[in-house]
């Protein structure tokens, strides 16, 4: 048996393509969108990059950057099954 | 003001649920630490949203411990880096639970030693990771999975207990306002000795609102009065401006609690109780800013 302790190695993933979960899609309208990054800074998930691209392999669906976007730019639609 | 660093220590993704609190003050807590930091964290959220071993979501060295021993070891770790010369940050990151009930003696032990280390306390107000139970931090009338009808006791003053102990510097922060985190965690962080920063954590999952409200509802808490912002720096009190602000003029109580399925039909006694705890927290503060008391 190994004396080795638990421990475990950063990677992105570690709790899987968490994208999964989302029921609600955000998306960006980049006319109405002004750059000023709220959504990026509000994300609890950091899903939004420096491009204001969101990654939706992992974004979780809250809605919190489209509730906090002052430009009212980005919606959410129900994801299609 | 200084650059928020753009690099990511909460590597996507955490298991927290859709629009966790903690998830996201974590994330500035660590931009504001840096990559030279050790989080040690006590059972709560935080331990079990990090991912599936043998990989973790956090970059940074973290160590997770037994409930009551988070300041303790905090106090071990940064004794053994002085001696070795090294100016590792140790930041304890706690939940409420794991504060104002279990963690209370080895965090006012490390407070009385005077140890170098920051102790941040994430307050969403009730034991959120094992089913929304009741903490000492859960305030009156708030309906949790043991306080069905209500919670009959106010919320625990965890900051009087703290202030008590006279450290350096201390403070209250909300994940709405991430600059404000960032700032306060540089701060602590620059101050030699124990340091303390009280955050208030709004729960969609135990507070019961929608998702997309963590920031709107801390924004509201403050707004409210519910939640003040303010520093403790060797003494001398600095109530925020947001909280100077909202204090003058409040939003209505009503505001903040009812997108909360945790105060549904609370009643109007309940709700004069938390206002005028409101109300006496906020007096006492304003005084001691004013050097009154
Ligand atoms: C000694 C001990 N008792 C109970 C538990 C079960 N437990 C794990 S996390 C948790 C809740 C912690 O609540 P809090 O500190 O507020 O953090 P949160 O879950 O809200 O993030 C409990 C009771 C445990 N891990 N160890
Ligand atoms: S919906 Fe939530 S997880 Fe997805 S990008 Fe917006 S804030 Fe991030
Ligand atoms: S219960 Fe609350 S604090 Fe815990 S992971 Fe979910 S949203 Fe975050
Ligand atoms: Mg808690």
């Amino acid at each position: 048996m190994s004396t080795a302790p638990a421990m475990s190695r950063p990677k992105q993933g570690a709790s899987g393509k968490t994208g999964a979960w989302r029921i609600f899609r955000p998306r960006i309208d980049k006319d109405a969108c002004n750059a000023c990054g709220l959504c990026a800074l509000s994300c609890p998930d950091a899903a939004i990059g420096e491009d204001l691209e969101i990654d939706l392999e992992y974004c979780k669906g809250c809605g919190i950057c489209a509730h906090e976007c002052p430009k009212k730019a980005i919606s959410m639609k129900r994801e299609e099954k | 003001m200084t650059e928020i660093p753009r690099e990511e220590f909460v590597l996507k993704c955490t298991s927290a649920c859709a629009g966790c609190p903690s998830s996201l003050a974590l994330r500035y807590v660590l931009k504001a630490a840096g990559h030279d930091t050790v989080l040690v964290v006590p059972a709560c959220c935080t331990s079990v949203i990090q991912g599936i071993f043998p990989f973790t979501s956090l970059n940074v060295t973290v160590y997770n411990i037994a409930f009551a021993a988070a300041a303790a070891c905090a106090s071990g770790m940064s004794e053994a880096f002085r001696k070795a010369g090294k100016k590792t940050s140790v930041i304890v990151y706690a939940g409420d639970g794991g504060t104002v009930d279990i963690g209370l003696q080895g965090l006012s032990a490390a407070l009385e030693r005077e140890e170098d280390f920051l102790y941040v306390c994430y307050d969403n107000e009730a034991y959120s990771n094992t089913g929304m139970q009741r903490s000492g931090a859960t305030p009156y009338g708030a309906r949790t999975t043991t306080t069905p009808a209500g919670k009959t006791h106010p919320k625990k003053d965890l900051d009087g207990i703290v202030a008590a102990h006279n450290p350096p510097y201390m403070a209250t922060t909300c994940v709405a306002y991430p600059q404000d985190v960032f700032r306060k965690v540089q701060k602590a962080l620059s101050i030699r000795g124990p340091s303390f920063i009280h955050l208030l954590a709004p729960c969609p999952t135990s507070w019961r609102f929608s998702p997309d409200l963590t920031i709107e509802m801390g924004k509201r808490a403050i707004r409210s009065g519910m939640w003040i912002l303010y520093e403790r720096e060797f003494g001398k009190v600095t109530i925020n401006s947001v909280s100077k602000a909202a204090l003058k003029n409040p939003l209505p109580l009503e505001d903040y609690l009812s997108p909360q399925g945790r105060f549904s039909g609370i009643g109007q006694r309940e709700k004069d109780i938390l206002i005028s705890q409101a109300r006496k927290m906020a007096k006492r503060l304003i005084h001691e800013e004013e050097g009154v008391c």
